[in-house]
């Protein structure tokens, strides 16, 4: 891992591109409850929902972790079920 | 800061982009064959194809200085057509001796099908029978782990192939700690919405470091910004990354990835002498 820039500078830099990010978010999500909101078992609120759980969490892999909730989950056995055994 | 852009779709761009291009710094490309956004109808529509990628595209490119190389292939996008795509395949041997043709690319999954794995499975043996590197596109967005993770497997158990001549592209923070660590060089490309943006591929390479990363803009015919290299250095310049570190990236890895290429003939931009100005088309 190379080295890392101090968490103050990195805060000083991007507060305001986090502060917006966020406010682009709580508008998405405003204006799908002004246009009736989505059931809950709807797939994308369920990994929308899972994403905003995982932000407080004080672990540096949040961006990993959230590309997972957005990922298909993978079989290992795939080529079986394709009928492709190497 | 010179650079290369090593994936970039320039039969989609304009002329006025290889000059904006020239313009940051770019001194050479690499055009991997891809979808044209509507599937073609015919080997044929191929054969034009690859045509322009080995003869048209490199002199639209060198009025601005600029080298331009090319991989070849049936895109995945496409690949669900087995019998077409085996026409083509058939008929990709007659280019790979052009002089700007650097390998197998970009071969890959869309949308993770038994038609596409097979198509990708055939270009294996393409660029096995024919000793070229191979260039890999990765899927996009829920399908990207999936898809990237059937890709590492398939050629994981294909002993023949070396590694370090095969380049997994647009991987993510998901996907490139895999790639990496099987052996293979990664490419993160640089897109607005569906991919890597400068800030994040600037914390892969923080994580990960510099070694067989490379960046690129995938510029297409899609929203896409064909100088996105240069936002990745003044990203990494802002968080006061060496230059060198930087140079490592967008131009000593992709020279050292390419020169596994049969094809390749670069001339560094400073050791070139004076040529007189190409004509215009």
């Amino acid at each position: 891992m190379l080295r890392s820039r101090r968490a103050e500078d990195v805060m000083a830099r991007e507060f305001l591109e986090m502060r917006a990010k966020l406010l682009e978010l709580a508008a998405s999500l405003d204006r799908l409850d002004r246009g009736g909101g989505l059931p809950a078992h709807d797939v994308r609120v369920q990994r929308i929902r899972a994403a905003l759980e995982l932000l407080p969490e004080g672990r540096a892999d949040r961006a990993e972790r959230l590309q997972q909730i957005f990922s298909r989950p993978y079989d290992p056995n795939w080529r079986a079920s394709f009928g492709l055994e190497p | 800061m010179y650079y290369f852009d090593p994936h970039i779709h320039m039969v989609s761009r304009t002329t006025d982009d290889y000059e904006a291009l020239a313009r940051m710094g770019c001194v050479a490309v690499s055009e991997p064959a891809f979808w044209a956004g509507f599937d073609r109808g015919s080997a044929e529509s191929f054969r034009d194809y690859f045509r322009q990628l080995t003869s048209f595209e490199p002199q639209r490119a060198g009025q601005f200085g600029l080298q331009h190389f090319t991989w070849l292939c049936i895109n995945a996008k496409e690949a669900e057509n087995v019998d077409l795509s085996r026409e083509v395949i058939r008929l990709i041997p007659e280019f790979l001796h052009q002089p700007n043709v650097l390998g197998i690319g970009e071969i890959g999954l869309n949308k993770n099908t038994r038609n596409e794995a097979i198509v990708f499975l055939e270009h294996l043996e393409l660029a096995v029978r024919y000793d070229q590197p191979i260039l890999i596109h990765t899927p996009h967005l829920e399908d990207k782990y999936q898809g990237t993770r059937m890709i590492l497997d398939m050629l994981g158990s294909d002993r023949r192939l070396d590694r370090k001549r095969v380049l997994v592209d647009h991987v993510e923070e998901h996907t490139v700690r895999e790639v990496l660590e099987q052996g293979y060089w990664a490419g993160m490309t640089l897109y607005p919405v569906s991919k890597c943006t400068p800030a994040r591929a600037a914390d892969i390479v923080e994580i990960y470091g510099p070694e067989r990363l490379l960046v690129n803009s995938a510029g297409d015919w899609g929203p896409s910004k064909p100088t996105a290299v240069p936002d990745f250095i003044l990203e990494m310049r802002r968080r006061g990354h060496a230059e060198r570190l930087i140079r490592q990236i967008v131009y000593d890895n992709p020279l050292e990835f390419f020169r596994q290429s049969p094809g390749f003939r670069f001339t560094p931009p400073d050791m070139a002498e004076d040529q007189p100005a190409p004509a215009v088309a």
